[in-house]
């Protein structure tokens, strides 16, 4: 939802990244502030999920120019595990497989460290299986996830409640969705965002990265942003997921181009 | 590799100082001469002297085994010195009579020699070199009428029982590397638990090598009666050199109806530098034979040290309804080299065995498993499982399972699983973006893929060996 006065928490300016050399961002700007909610669109190789991943910080991807604030710091100076400490998250597209690692214990792991950081009580064992089926249940989750290994053998959508649930688990002040919805049925996707929907407050915020508009059935954006070749090319309120549904990603490119001439 | 993966394996040998006692070491080079002064040294039996000869007779028309997936140079026996003893200041009569010097070594390296001591409630036999110069509790142990104590000791206290059982499992002939330790063992523990008697503290065997150009040969024997049972605990450290010294060691279980022998072992020799300069070769034979009808014979094993590991820690499952277990973590990194694993040998009816065994490469390490399931036609409804999942962390290191398995007799059931996987760069960052470092992601993912076997260890070993994999470990991811 968009606040009056609510402070940016995300202010990315003339991003440019590669990936292997290729460069696949070619300046981006974008401000995303408290209790918004931000859905970025496009095709296949547009450059969505590199910016995601540019965000969390993976190694494989170098900044090659511009800036990122995050509350106002270089988000750059930090190192990935310092920007999810700091309130960054990223909801995997393809969550990986730890074999042999218990998922409550992973769990309890990143909830502890992120509670540290903030200067918050750490939970034991027990006082933490209390909290996490809590938290289970906004996803309708079975308990025994907790003690199967991270994601591993895991359906495609319980990978992606699994993310979700590290999101209610971590409240980040900054949840970037990378494609979260793809791999799920109909049923999963509404949980999964009726979960993203009950997390959502006036102090976070949301960017949804996705192909489709069927997932902001669910999640209703406050912006849609239009992503091709590396670039915001066009943003909009939700009507332009509507309108990106019927006319196709090829209808915002004819018209980018035109209005820029070419 | 990452350098942080590079940081985390690379962590310095914490045992790697040498003791400056002067010890009384036999000239280097081996023949008959070197036997009978080794024998000699030990005022032993005729019958012993023999036993070495003959093995050693054996020993010069066998060959190294070419069939180890490791490499390393021929190994030069006439440089090496097969006896080393610190000299004693005068006959022991108590631990408080040991060499001030000996004592502080062992107390820095853990070994508790003191029967007040932090680890108390466990019995220590504490091997420097080619002797034992300690054995902790064995009062104690004598009250319920077990033996514990050197080999050495054994041949002259109990020479009945040595004589009864040295070789029965490992016969001197049985390979190469058995053949030259049945020639020149020089000391190591034995321990004979009577009938129906459960031992009542975990016994512990340290072994510590010194000497830059000694080789350490023991021979372990090991006896539990009928209905008796024993958890026994074996740990290795040697100094640092830029040589390879040689390890050829020899343990023998029995385990009679109903006995049950638990053998752990957390082996940490060292390994060599990061380049692959020095290290331990260790070449062993450990075999236990489950004699009796419902004996149980269970080998578990943290092998991160020595250069080269050729080991193992097999069962022969005579007795019907008996058990045979192995439990196996095995970890190399630089250009450490591990062909290990077990022989499950079913010859009873019933019989079962259980193979766990993991291995971790980091670095240009080189890691085997290599396991033989035999069920013999004899054996009818004998039951084996094994599991071997091996791990790799970067990208110069490798893998490999060997599993051979003969069947022949139809109603037994083998399953066999095996699984590879490797700590990735993806998982690292997964680990990074939930706000966990790379370190504390890597101690997770191994303690949790050894997760298994730890479970077998005795608790303090147990946090020994986490301990030690983390040391071990750090700085080979990322």
């Amino acid at each position: 939802m968009i606040y009056q006065n609510s402070k940016p928490l995300l202010e990315v300016r003339g991003l440019r990244a590669t990936v292997n050399g290729i460069e696949i961002l070619k300046g981006i700007d974008l401000t995303v502030r408290s209790g918004e909610v931000h859905a970025i669109m496009g095709t296949n190789g547009s450059g969505k999920s590199t910016f995601a991943k540019v965000l969390a910080g993976h190694a494989a991807y170098v900044v090659t120019g511009g800036t990122v604030a995050f509350e106002g710091k270089n988000l750059f100076e930090l190192a990935p595990e310092e920007r999810a400490r700091a309130g960054v998250f990223l909801a995997f597209q393809y969550p990986i497989e730890i074999p042999g690692v218990a998922n409550n214990q992973f769990l309890r792991l990143t909830y502890n460290t992120v509670q540290a950081q903030r200067g918050k009580d750490e939970l034991d064992p027990l006082e933490f299986d209390d909290f996490v089926r809590e938290k289970m249940k906004l996803l309708e989750m079975s308990p025994d996830f907790l003690d199967r290994s991270v994601n591993a053998g895991f359906s495609g959508g319980e990978k992606k409640r699994n993310e979700i649930l590290q999101m209610a688990l971590l409240e980040p002040l900054l949840a970037i969705l990378d494609e979260t919805d793809s791999g799920l049925d109909i049923d999963a996707l509404r949980i999964v965002a009726n979960g993203v929907n009950q997390l959502a407050t006036k102090d976070n915020a949301i960017i949804l990265v996705t192909h489709y508009q069927r997932l902001l059935n669910y999640i209703v954006p406050d912006y849609v942003h239009v992503m091709e070749s590396g670039r915001i090319i066009k943003t909009g309120g939700k009507q332009l997921a509507l309108d990106l549904e019927t006319h196709g990603y090829d209808w915002v490119s004819i018209e980018q181009r035109a209005a820029a001439g070419v | 590799m990452s350098a942080v993966l590079q940081n985390l394996v690379n962590q310095p040998y914490k045992h790697g100082f040498v003791t400056e006692i002067e010890s009384d070491v036999a000239p280097k080079g081996l023949n008959e001469g070197t036997i009978r002064l080794i024998s000699a040294k030990k005022n032993e039996p005729e019958w012993l002297l023999e036993f070495r000869l003959k093995a050693y007779q054996k020993w010069l028309t066998m060959e190294a085994p070419q069939w180890p997936n490791i490499k390393y140079p021929k190994i030069d026996f006439q440089a090496i010195s097969y006896y080393s003893a610190p000299k004693p200041r005068k006959k022991l009569g108590s631990m408080d009579e040991v060499d001030p010097e000996l004592l502080r070594t062992f107390e820095k390296l853990g070994v508790p020699m003191h029967e007040r001591a932090v680890l108390a409630g466990v019995a220590v036999d504490v091997i420097f070199d080619s002797v034992s110069v300690a054995t902790t509790y064995k009062q104690k142990l004598a009250e319920v009428g077990i033996i514990f104590g050197s080999i050495s000791e054994a041949v002259h206290t109990h020479p009945d029982l040595v004589r009864q059982y040295l070789g029965t499992v490992v016969p001197i002939g049985d390979n190469y590397y058995a053949a030259l330790n049945s020639a020149v063992f020089t000391d190591g523990s034995f321990c004979f638990i009577p009938k129906g008697v459960k031992c009542p503290m975990d016994l512990s065997t340290y072994f510590r090598i010194n000497t830059q150009e000694s080789g350490q040969f023991e021979r372990t024997l090991i006896i539990a009666e009928e209905g008796a049972s024993v958890s026994y605990l074996e740990g290795c450290t040697a100094p640092r050199f830029d040589t390879n010294q040689l390890h050829a060691a020899v343990v023998e279980l029995i385990a009679h109806d109903n006995a049950d022998i638990k053998y752990s072992t957390v082996q940490n020799w060292y390994a060599g530098d990061e380049n692959g300069i020095g290290g331990i070769f260790n070449f062993v034979t450990k075999r236990g034979l489950a004699k009796g009808v419902n004996s149980r014979i269970s080998w578990t094993q943290v092998e991160t040290g020595s250069a080269i590991t050729w080991k193992y820690p097999s069962c022969v499952l005579q007795g019907d309804n008996s058990v045979g277990e192995f439990y196996s973590v095995a970890v190399t990194n630089n250009y450490q080299q591990a062909d290990t694993g077990t022989k499950m040998i079913h010859l009873g009816k019933n019989t079962r065995s259980t193979i766990v065994s993991k291995g971790i490469s980091a670095g240009h390490s080189n890691n085997s498993y290599r396991g033989l399931v035999r069920i013999a036609p004899t054996a009818a409804g004998a039951r084996n499982y094994s599991q071997c999942d091996s791990m790799l962390i970067g990208d110069q290191c490798s893998a490999s399972t060997f599993p051979y398995i003969q069947v022949r007799n139809n109603s037994a059931i083998v399953e066999h699983e095996a699984s590879t996987s490797k700590i990735g760069e993806d998982q690292l960052f997964y680990f990074a973006q939930r706000g966990i470092s790379n370190e504390e992601a890597v101690s997770m993912i191994i303690n949790g893929f050894c997760k298994d076997v730890f479970q077998q260890l005795p608790m303090e070993f147990a946090v020994e060996a986490t301990k030690l994999l983390g040391f071990k470990l750090e700085g080979s991811v990322g």
